[in-house]
């Protein structure tokens, strides 16, 4: 690092990248709660466990190949060949991947965006507990961390993304790069899975299954926020000069910048942050009346359908944004749910894959013409644009990858567990040591309480 | 045209302000969030009547009775 001032803006950019990925963890640890409190107590440590063993598969699998894959993907391979040059410096034999006084960002960098393959793994986990393998959704979740969101990533998420050039792509805090193609993922996935055992009446009405612990699901959700604060800071570049982004802007001033290193600021994001969350809160209280599980969801569902904008809204344009988008997931979900007897056990397609679907349209409309790059000859932001990027995310690189390799799984005999084991619960069937030896436990401590009191 | 009124980034930071949608209409959009936020109590508050209403007339004894003891 040549200049006290570089070597400032340096290590403060890998402190910040840093601080985002310490509050990203946050999101891991709700998901993790609210899975578990949304299961029932027979299946606890199988849910439990089929979402931390998501941490270990997808951050090696990220280091192996996934990084790589940002790198060398923003044009391949409809608009050019894979960028070899800067995927080099990415592979895992990289020095730049590994302790280096040279390069302080990339392992920050990395992590910012590896605890967002945490997240999109994490989302499809939820829709399908109580009855998948967690060999398959193990399967699932390195494919949708370390591959599929990552293409996206490259192609539209990346300032050199050939959706971001030619489309006028705009989706600056994930709607469509995480949130439209997870929640797709999970569609795919559970159409192939089918719905738990007592979903359905025999007339096909759906039924609730509640959740065992309300309170826990209630910590989970706000943690899950709390995460979501590192999320959008780390969407961010947080301090860049001009010269340094190489494309039209002039003068000195230094910037924040999306992740298109387009100007924005994190005061924009943190009002449009609490604007959407509010808007969704409120809205999805009214259009679920009251439900507590719809309004916690409905709160995220708000930021993620004004996420693709919130760098640019006014505030009250995403709270509007956030409350439009609840109400529209909302009803689709019940539709789906009954139109195709779909079992949704955490409502991840609606609240993620349908969020964020609405909310890169909505962004089309309100930032039609807007540039979408610092850069020149990229197309501006634009509906048509939009749309076909959600297309790509849930549908193309989400639904379909999901839907293809569950059928494989299902072929195979490996994606569902047996009917016998859904009805015992996966925690006796998978833990029996555990459960034989809690019983003998309690069965030793009573036989003892008899004798003290004969 | 750019909702934003950028239409691309050749300027010069220091001379850039607010860059949102809709500039000019920040009354108009503060009415409509107002209205929105009046709008969602009064029909929370509505509803809310309303339940109060049924609930005062499903209750069982024995239901009631365990509501208590349940604490």
């Amino acid at each position: 690092m040549e200049g006290n001032l570089n070597a400032l803006t340096t290590v403060f950019t890998e402190f910040y990248y840093w601080v985002t990925v310490v509050f990203m963890f946050l999101i891991h640890v709700g998901f993790c709660m609210y899975e578990v409190a949304a299961s029932r107590s027979r299946n606890h440590m199988h849910t439990l466990m089929k979402n931390v063993m998501i941490i270990p598969l997808v951050t090696i699998t990220f280091f192996f190949f996934g990084w790589w894959i940002y790198w060398a993907f923003p044009m391949f391979p409809f608009f050019g060949g894979l960028d070899l040059e800067a995927g080099a410096a990415n592979l895992p034999w990289s020095q730049n991947m590994a302790t280096n006084l040279d390069d302080r960002i990339t392992g920050v960098f990395w992590a910012a965006f590896l605890l967002f393959s945490w997240t999109a793994a994490s989302i499809v986990s939820g829709a399908v507990i109580e009855r998948i393998r967690s060999s398959a959704l193990w399967v699932h979740a390195v494919l949708i961390g370390s591959v599929f969101w990552i293409i996206d990533a490259a192609w539209g998420w990346h300032y050199g993304g050939w959706m971001v050039k030619y489309l006028g792509y705009h989706d600056a805090y994930a709607s469509g790069v995480i949130h439209a193609i997870a929640g797709g993922y999970a569609l795919g996935v559970i159409m192939v899975l089918g719905p738990r055992i007592g979903k359905f009446a025999p007339d096909g009405t759906p039924r609730d299954i509640p959740p065992h612990n309300p309170w826990l699901l209630a910590i989970g959700i706000f943690l899950i926020y709390t995460g979501f604060w590192g999320f959008y800071a780390a969407c961010n570049v947080p301090i860049i000069a001009p010269e340094v982004i190489g494309g039209q802007i002039t003068g000195v001033t230094w910037t924040a910048t999306n992740i298109y290193l387009a100007p924005t600021t994190l005061g924009a994001i943190t009002f449009n942050f609490l604007m959407s969350l509010s808007g969704g809160l409120m809205a999805a209280y009214l259009v679920s009346k009251g439900d507590a599980f719809w309004t916690f969801s409905g709160g995220l569902a708000g930021i993620i359908t004004a996420s693709a904008g919130n760098d640019l809204y006014h505030p009250i344009q995403a709270m509007l944004v956030g409350a439009v988008g609840v109400v529209i997931v909302y009803k689709l979900h019940f539709w789906v749910e009954k139109k195709f007897k779909l079992d949704d056990a955490v409502g991840a397609v609606a609240v993620h894959g349908y969020s964020g679907v609405v909310g890169l349209i909505i962004a089309g409309f309100l930032l039609w013409g807007a540039p979408s790059s610092p850069f020149e000859g990229y197309a501006t932001i634009n509906p048509l644009g939009q749309t076909a990027g959600a297309v790509i995310m849930f549908f193309v690189l989400g639904f379909l990858p999901g839907w293809g390799v569950s059928k494989i799984q299902s072929a195979l005999g490996v994606l569902r567990i047996p009917e016998e084991v859904e009805l015992q619960g996966l925690d006796y069937a998978e833990h029996h040591a555990y459960e034989d030896a809690k019983y003998a436990v309690i069965e030793a401590d009573k036989q003892h309480l008899a004798t003290r009191v004969t | 045209m750019s909702t934003i009124g950028i239409k691309d980034w050749n300027v010069d930071l220091a001379e850039v302000g607010a860059i949102y949608p809709l500039q000019g209409w920040e009354v108009a959009m503060t009415v409509v969030g107002v209205i929105f936020w009046l709008g969602w109590h009064i029909i929370q508050a509505k509803r809310e009547s309303e339940h109060l209403e049924k609930a005062k007339h499903i209750g069982d004894h024995d239901k009631v009775q365990r509501a208590l003891e349940r604490y």
